[in-house]
């Protein structure tokens, strides 16, 4: 388990960063270029000799991209922030509670020391709890390349599995998650074999309630059930209390070595009923 | 100082960082690798190496081809039996055929394990696919073979049988017949396989270290197949990650190619097995199809048990049949059985080896005798504790001989023991009289209790030896030829030797599993390296007691028989005013020509006196205090205990949750209860493992899909529930010690326990371990099923 050969850079800048990438995606050997963050999904591929780049940019010593800014409108993560200073961050737990609720659920503390929350989205793993908080709240991931910059929206961002919507030379500088209006609750539920293990299946939820605490809308997005994030419109079962039912008639996941597509179904219809409920809960007591 | 709760001497050095396991050693060392088949079955067609030639840093590249002599032979059948009568080993490289996913097809050797694997993944080798052969009932139905020469796939038929079994079913008022499936898991120790091997070409030496559980076998192994003398070669087990009985396996390919390779190109060459590696090339264990029918009385006396086991070993049988030999005896547990017959048959199939992992067959028989009790007592309608306890082998009936022969080859006679007294107990430590009462109180929590017994022959022959000597600083330095893994031996023989010896225990110095220290050892295996080696050095102890008591004696002018020993002085008993250090004996027992310091100066010739008469030794005598002795029993001692969980199911996930786990555990005298209760947290930690998380995923090509921690679910600290624990010391009759092995009873009735809590909470039969949270919710639906033909969409 020792990786293949592969060139290495250590841009200081984004500028630097860009050009190495953009080097890479020209390159001649054809194996392209990796971005290197927090490596904890990276590294392992590679000791593995699943992914053999012709080269890896490492983005650790940019520091313009440690930002993590939080606004009335959002938490903007920067490339470099690690998901354990996300989940410490007061100011982001107070603009959107869903980030450090998920990020909890995240690996161990030891890995969230070192992944970084965008790394996370860009690798676009269909069991990580990230690209579902993302698609939730309809959050963006903004990209920058030689050519320029662009914001991408969660709904387009995620193609496949482990399919972001990058391009050859595109570097990932910065993600946003929109803030939690008032009113509104937010819940996450996942179930993991073991503590800290991808969840069979998991559900981000956001609820809305009106003055009198009715559900004025319900929504959730499934980590574990298909190739990318889902998100599902549960308004109308949350004010019916068929949520469960309702999840199981519209998910169809695929078995797995871990749970079979009965059992998965079922999982996320209970994860669902029970993080909408808990959403619902938080929204009216933010009345 | 025996029996105390003693911390571990070896952990500040370990948990500092401060280990030297076997990657720690050879920085300079060129690295060696594999080519592994990645097909379960097929035939080689052709190797090429050419591209791996460019890869700059590459020494050699071998196949099959190049193995000259015994090192190209079938690895050595470590334990033949009359029953395995079609024994298979493979080839240290494989030769024509490779039977399983991982098997070694060629060895690299570069100069960094980077290169290595760049130039074994450079390896081209053509396959020709043939079908494989997965899953017990694949390998019996033996559409198609694992070895040509094998028929039915059928390694070995063991019969083990005692009094007239269908007599006895036929008779009886009540009968039950039923299948039970445990799947494979794995040792998985947190330090994988490695050697390291450097050739003195000047002193046409080899030493060898190696990260095994037997150092001096692994010796024999290298000197046969290398053709060297033993003496020539040493072997050294350094600080070892974990055994659990994959590393009792040997020689492994790379513990011959790995010395060969060094010792043809004159270089230092170092192999560290990964982790894929280990998942997939070194060995699994417990798959077993159990199909049990059982006849009883009212009481739920059991009249007649007859037990049909499918046995997997995988592609290969180095290890011979001592799985199904355990499973079949220790599947008797505390009970004295009417009749009884186990037949096992053991199976080929094309996926990785099956050999001894901590329990080595037991939990598998003790699933199948607890899930019968368990049956039972639900026939009959009975307390699941009373069934088990009207089975009991009572106090007074020992030594009791269950007619059976045990993996020793010996008969299977327990030779101490109190099974009511334990089952009073765990009774009382885990509340099983007020649970009912308890969990009518909580109706809106699906809870469940279970419990299982065991009996663990421990301390199998043939012998061990240990070596005992007192330097003149007064250091004790205490050796073994058994090697550690874990164990705490640095600690518990270090106890051993200090309280027969009467010195401090920071003066003692333990070395295991060297073979310049000690040449004659077995392994650390069987739960048998307290019993073996524990009495062993007990015994070299005595020995080198007396010897000072002897020299002492004639420096103080004393008899022997009037001296003791206390905290390293020797002194005449009630009197501390006439003494002598050990260390002052310890240069007197050394006549000296040549002083070196002032306090061996005393021992030269014109300093003793002693009878001018008489040699400077006295015949029969030797110069040195020190002492070697063997421990070599008659048979096995068995050790035994009882386990209770209280489990709660998530009525919607269908998780189980182990709320409360109880052990209470006699492995006779303790030696360190500290150090037995670690046991039994890691052995459980491994139980609990294979009741709910861990197996070995095959798909029907042979290919392990979940070769990885990341999908092997070997559970994390915190899956493991908080372990009560309490002790019962019945002493064994049969070693200078009394005690009894306890390195594998942890893990041995878990499956049982959670499966019996599981059904108790469920009311719905757990026949199959491991039990998942998909499992679970099967078996829910299932049981709603028949229930309800028409469920609720």
């Amino acid at each position: 388990m020792k990786p293949p050969p592969f060139g290495y850079h250590a841009p200081r800048t984004v500028g630097e960063a860009l050009d190495a990438l953009a080097r890479g995606a020209d390159g001649p050997d054809g194996g392209g270029t990796k971005v290197l963050a927090g490596g904890q999904s990276l590294i392992p591929l590679l000791n593995m000799r699943l992914a053999a780049p012709a080269a890896l940019v490492d983005i650790n010593g940019v520091t313009e991209l440690d930002g993590l800014e939080a606004t009335a409108e959002g938490v903007r993560v920067g490339a470099l922030a690690r998901h354990s200073r996300v989940e410490r961050s007061a100011a982001a737990a107070r603009v959107q509670p869903l980030l450090r609720r998920a990020l909890r659920h995240v690996a161990h503390p030891v890995i969230r020391n070192r992944g970084t929350v965008v790394g996370s989205l860009v690798h676009a793993d269909p069991a990580a709890e990230l690209p579902a908080v993302l698609a939730l709240l309809g959050g963006a991931v903004e990209l920058a390349s030689a050519r320029g910059r662009r914001t991408v929206r969660a709904r387009d961002f995620f193609r496949g599995p482990l399919e972001p919507a990058l391009e050859p030379g595109e570097l990932a500088v910065a993600a946003f998650f929109p803030a939690r209006p008032p009113g509104t609750g937010v819940a996450f539920a996942e179930f993991a074999r073991r503590h800290g293990d991808y969840a069979l299946a998991g559900v981000a939820a956001l609820a809305a309630v009106d003055g009198r605490g009715e559900v004025t809308a319900a929504r959730a997005a499934f980590l574990g059930v298909a190739g990318v994030p889902v998100v599902l419109d549960l308004t109308g079962p949350a004010t019916t209390g068929r949520v469960a039912a309702a999840v199981r008639d519209r998910l169809d996941p695929e078995a797995d070595l871990h749970a079979s597509a009965d059992y998965r179904r079922h999982l996320a219809g209970v994860l669902a009923e029970r993080a909408v409920t808990e959403a619902t809960t938080e929204a009216r007591e933010d009345r | 100082m025996f029996g105390d709760p003693v911390v571990r001497r070896e952990d500040p050095r370990l948990l500092a960082g401060q280990g030297r396991f076997l990657d720690d050693l050879g920085r300079n060392a060129l690295a060696a690798a594999f080519v592994r088949s990645p097909h379960a079955h097929a035939r080689i067609l052709d190797i090429d190496v050419a591209d791996a030639l460019d890869v700059d840093g590459l020494v050699a590249v071998y196949t099959w081809e190049d193995l000259p002599g015994r090192v190209g032979e079938p690895l050595p059948l470590l334990i033949p039996h009359p029953a395995l009568t079609h024994g298979r080993t493979a080839y240290p490289l494989a030769r024509d055929v490779v039977r399983h996913v991982g098997e070694p097809v060629a060895m690299v050797v570069a100069r960094d394990r980077y290169l290595a694997e760049d130039a074994a993944e450079r390896v081209r080798v053509e396959y020709g696919t043939l079908p494989a052969v997965v899953g017990l009932e694949n390998a019996a139905a033996a559409e198609h073979l694992v070895h040509d020469d094998v028929p039915g796939n059928v390694g070995a038929v063991l019969r083990q049988e005692t009094g007239d079994v269908d007599a006895a079913i036929a008779a009886a008022p009540h009968v039950l017949e039923f299948r039970l499936d445990i799947e494979r898991s794995a040792s998985t120790p947190l330090e994988g396989r490695g050697v390291y091997a450097r050739w003195d070409a000047d002193d046409g030496s080899l030493r060898v270290y190696s990260s095994t559980q037997t150092s001096t076998s692994v010796r024999a192994a290298v000197a046969t197949k290398l053709e060297l003398p033993p003496g020539k070669v040493e072997v050294i087990a350094p600080d070892v990650g974990g055994g659990f009985g994959v590393k009792i396996v040997h020689p492994w390919p790379e513990e011959i190619l790995v010395p060969w390779a060094a010792r043809l190109l004159d270089r230092e060459i170092k192999w560290t097995e990964d982790r894929r590696e280990h998942f997939v090339a070194s060995a699994h264990e417990r798959a077993q199809i159990q199909y049990v029918r059982v006849g009883f009385d009212d009481a739920g006396r059991v009249l007649g048990l007859d037990v049909r086991i499918l046995h997997d070993h995988g592609a290969y049988t180095p290890y011979g049949i001592i799985i199904p030999i355990v499973t079949s005896t220790q599947l008797l547990g505390p009970y004295k059985i009417g009749a009884y017959r186990a037949e096992v048959t053991s199976l080929y199939t094309n996926t990785l080896i099956v050999t001894p992992y901590r329990g080595a067959g037991r939990p598998q028989g003790v699933f199948c005798m607890e899930r019968t009790m368990d049956r039972i007592a639900r026939h009959l309608g009975r307390d699941r504790t009373e069934v088990r306890a009207v089975n009991f082998i009572r106090p007074d009936e020992f030594p009791y001989d269950q007619g059976l022969t045990f993996q020793d080859g010996r008969p299977l006679i327990y030779d101490s023991g109190d099974y009511p007294g334990l089952l009073a107990k765990i009774k009382e430590l885990i509340g099983w009289d007020g649970f009912a009462a308890a969990r009518a109180a909580d109706p809106s929590r699906r809870l469940g209790i279970g419990l299982a017994c065991y009996v663990e022959g421990t301390g199998v022959g043939p012998y061990e030896g240990g070596h005992v000597e007192i330097d003149p600083t007064g250091r004790v330095h205490v050796s073994t030829g058994l090697t550690s893994q874990g164990q705490g031996h640095q600690t518990a023989f270090a106890q051993i030797a200090a309280a027969e010896l009467g010195v401090p225990l920071q003066d003692v110095h333990v070395v295991t599993g060297d073979t310049r220290r000690f040449g004659y050892a077995v392994g650390t295996f069987a739960s048998r390296a307290a019993v073996m080696s524990g009495n062993a050095i007990a015994l070299a102890c005595r020995r080198v007691r007396a010897k000072a008591l002897r020299v002492a004696g004639e420096a103080l002018e004393a008899d022997p028989a009037d001296l003791e020993i206390t905290d390293g002085v020797v002194h005449v008993r009630g009197d501390r005013s006439a003494r002598l250090p050990l260390r002052t004996v310890a240069v007197l027992s050394n006549p000296l020509r040549y002083s070196f310091d002032a306090e061996s100066a005393v021992a030269t010739q014109f300093a003793v006196g002693g009878s001018p008469d008489e040699p400077p030794v006295p015949p029969g005598e030797e110069p040195g205090l020190e002492g070697r002795d063997y421990y070599s029993p008659v048979r096995s001692t068995f050790a035994a205990g009882m386990h209770a969980a209280i489990v709660e199911t998530d009525p919607d996930t269908a998780e189980v949750r182990v709320l409360r786990y109880a052990v209470v555990h006699d492995c006779g005298r303790l030696i360190n209860p500290r150090i037995v209760e670690g046991q039994i947290h890691g052995g459980v930690a491994q139980g609990i493992a294979g009741a709910l998380y861990e197996r070995m995923a095959y798909d029907a090509s042979g290919q392990l899909v979940n070769a990885s921690f990341m999908d092997f679910l070997m559970p994390y600290a915190t899956e493991i529930p908080h372990i009560e624990t309490d002790h019962q010391e019945t002493p064994s009759p049969l070693n200078p010690l009394g005690v009894k092995g306890a390195g594998e009873a942890g893990v041995i009735p878990v499956s049982a326990v959670i499966a019996a809590a599981v059904e108790d909470a469920e009311g719905i039969e757990v026949n199959a371990m491991p039990l998942s949270p998909d499992d679970l919710f099967h078996l829910r639906r299932r049981a709603a099923g028949r229930c309800h033909p028409e469920p609720p969409g």
